[in-house]
């Protein structure tokens, strides 16, 4: 088949088609990293080789710089792939990912490069007396530049956040490492005396490019929030649109489809106009929490008036004064009046909406439920139905309620349930 | 709620009413639904969009109620209850104001109400209802729906808290024991019935709390919008 023939080169191809430095397990600018996976090399030969270069007058150095420069940071390809320690790749390669000993063995080799290197310099050496400053720059810029590639990432990632402070500090570490680096040159190189002077000329050099550059700069950022903000309204209206398309759209079709059955089509039409209420005027928007077991009595009383709504096809009105986090007592009590809103919907709900009522007051929580069907005479409920008797009343008396019904046969029925917070 | 309407008057009512909303299709639906005069008595005298029509077209017709809209182009249906503010507190022939709203968000509702509307009710209400409402507005009396009953009791449920000097804003016992009752569904009727009092006495205590509501210190009630992130 042609398609099994053409698929394992699409799956290299991302990898090894394009060279990226990796973010992955980097560290200084992925650029060994980036190196080993696009040669299918292990990583720790690569860093021996730059180290081996490094030797050669600092050319390891150079080349690492100028690949750090030229070559992007990489998330697509394999590169990104954050997850397996240690693993062969279909056609044998080695996977970006080392175990913890090959990079303890590279960080080793590196100390000793680094300690061959300071051996060989001849601190006190005339033509050496560059090193320093040249080292603390080099280490400055290597830090500015890593934090350039992090602030990259974390535009990816979105994990830039709460690592702020830390990026900031290291950030300012670099550039004091360059100014520390760069003064050192100087005064080794001419007299002390000369730094004031050096210094101005270097501060109205950085004015005037500011000067230049400022105003461009600014226009540019502008630009590009305005960009951004465009991007979001985009996106926020794209969401609408979805959302829309998702419930209502599909309602609508469902309603037209179900034209002859009333009972359907209200049931629909109510049960649409909750969902899309709740999305509207919501304060968080977030209608995601569907899912989770309601933690609050004000959630509880309406979602399972909800429920009721949904599946008896009778209007609920539910009224909520105030709220009161649930407790074993509250649930109880909750099931009790899910238990009567059954009850109205199913026998009372040919003479309107159904009225639930919730309130909180001090200690005490009330709920009424009441219908205005055609009611019943209380006492004359066989002794076997335990719908009323066991779900409602029984419950509520074992946990510490009470329950009262009230019936005028013609007259609708109430069920009036009342019951204590466990704590204040 | 229909047991108020009163079959004996039948057609001698006669209420002069304006519609603002700027959904057409509504105008349209509700204008079919109370417009037939004979049966209902509601005469539909005019027709508004957003805020500007409605002020020239309630300035112009004088009706008894309008029927308002709580979100309308130009400033909502709080911006007209402000520019119709003269015309509603006219000694004669006052222009009284029944919000008729889709939102059921508390900060809509208490906003209307505190505008001077008498009163609220919700476009799933039905004809009967809503022609019955009308007419109770035209009366004078104000028309609360059990929603609206309980946003009012949330509110001076979370301001009476401290109340030193501010007696006048808080609700009787009776006062609140209505309002409990309207919220649990019970008709006006239902209402004098269980609590051993007249009508008219549930009425005048409604209308109490109507006032109230509409005096009642801005500053509280802001608190209490805001304290449920509604503002």
């Amino acid at each position: 088949m042609p398609v099994a023939t053409a698929r394992p080169p699409e799956a290299e191809e991302p990898a090894a088609r394009r060279l990226y430095r990796s973010a992955e397990g980097r560290w200084l600018g992925g650029v060994a990293r980036g190196l080993a996976g696009h040669l299918g090399l292990p990583v720790i030969w690569v860093r021996l080789v730059f180290l081996g270069l490094f030797m050669a007058d600092g050319l390891g150095a150079l080349l690492y710089a100028v690949f750090w420069i030229a070559v992007p940071l990489g998330v697509g390809g394999r590169s990104a792939e954050p997850k397996p320690v240690f693993e062969t790749a279909p056609d044998g390669r080695r996977r970006l990912r080392k175990p913890d000993k090959g990079q303890l063995f590279a960080l080793v080799a590196l100390l000793i490069g680094a300690v061959v290197f300071v051996a060989n310099i001849d601190l006190g050496g005339p033509a050496n007396r560059y090193v320093w400053p040249v080292l603390l720059t080099g280490a400055g810029v290597v830090l500015v530049w890593r934090q350039a590639d992090n602030a990259r990432r974390a535009q990816w990632t979105g994990d830039g956040r709460r690592r702020g402070l830390l990026q900031l500090a290291r950030g300012l570490a670099g550039v004091a490492l360059v100014g520390m680096g760069l003064t050192v040159f100087v005064v080794v190189r001419g007299s002390a005396a000369q730094l004031g002077n050096v210094l101005t000329a270097a501060l109205a050099v950085i004015a005037g490019v500011a000067l230049l550059a400022g105003p461009w700069l600014v226009r540019m950022t502008q630009d590009l929030s305005e960009e951004r903000l465009m991007r979001i309204r985009a996106q926020e209206r794209a969401e609408v649109a979805a959302h829309v398309h998702d419930s209502v759209l599909h309602t609508l079709t469902l309603i037209q489809r179900n034209a002859d059955d009333a009972g359907e089509v209200r049931r629909l039409a109510r049960a649409q106009e909750r969902e899309l209420r709740n999305w509207l005027y919501r304060p968080e928007g977030t209608g995601k929490e569907e899912d989770e077991e309601p933690t609050m009595l004000a959630d509880a009383v309406k979602r399972a008036a909800a429920e009721v709504e949904d599946k008896h096809g009778v209007p609920l009105e539910v009224v909520v004064v105030g709220d009161c986090p649930l407790d074993e007592k509250l649930t109880a009590q909750m099931q009790a009046a899910r238990e009567a809103m059954v009850n109205a919907a199913k026998y009372g709900g040919e003479g309107g909406p159904v009225q639930v009522y919730a309130e909180v007051e001090g200690r005490t929580v009330f709920v009424s439920v009441r219908d205005r069907g055609p009611g019943f005479d209380p006492d004359a409920v066989p002794e076997d139905r335990m719908g009323v008797r066991e779900s409602i009343v029984g419950r509520m008396q074992r946990n510490g309620g009470t329950a009262r019904l009230r019936s005028v046969p013609g007259g609708g029925t109430e069920v009036e349930l009342e019951m204590e917070r466990a704590d204040g | 709620m229909t047991e108020q309407t009163d079959a004996a008057e039948g057609t001698e009512r006669r209420v002069r009413v304006v519609l603002v909303d700027d959904h057409r299709m509504f105008r349209a639906g509700v204008q079919a639904e109370i417009g037939r005069t004979e049966e209902t008595g509601v005469e539909v005298v005019g027709e508004a969009a957003d805020v500007d029509q409605a002020v020239t077209v309630i300035t112009a017709t004088r009706p008894e109620v309008v029927l308002l809209d709580v979100h309308l182009p130009g400033g909502g249906g709080v911006e007209v209850l402000r520019r119709c503010a003269g015309l509603a507190a006219a000694a004669e022939r006052p222009v009284r104001f029944l919000a008729l709203s889709v939102s059921d968000a508390a900060e809509d509702v208490i906003g209307v109400i505190r505008g001077g509307a008498r009163g609220y009710v919700t476009k799933t209400i039905t004809g009967a209802d809503l022609v019955d409402s009308i007419f109770r507005v035209q009366e004078g009396d104000a028309v609360f729906s059990p929603r609206l009953a309980g946003f009012v009791l949330d509110a001076f449920a979370s301001t009476d808290a401290p109340p030193v000097d501010e007696d006048l804003d808080r609700l009787t016992q009776r006062e609140r024991e209505v309002l409990r009752l309207i919220a649990r569904g019970y008709a006006y009727k239902e209402i004098a019935k269980q609590l051993f009092i007249s009508v008219k006495t549930v009425e005048s205590h409604v209308s109490a709390v109507l006032r109230k509501l509409q005096l009642s210190n801005r500053h509280e009630l802001t608190r209490w919008a805001t304290a449920r992130r509604l503002v």
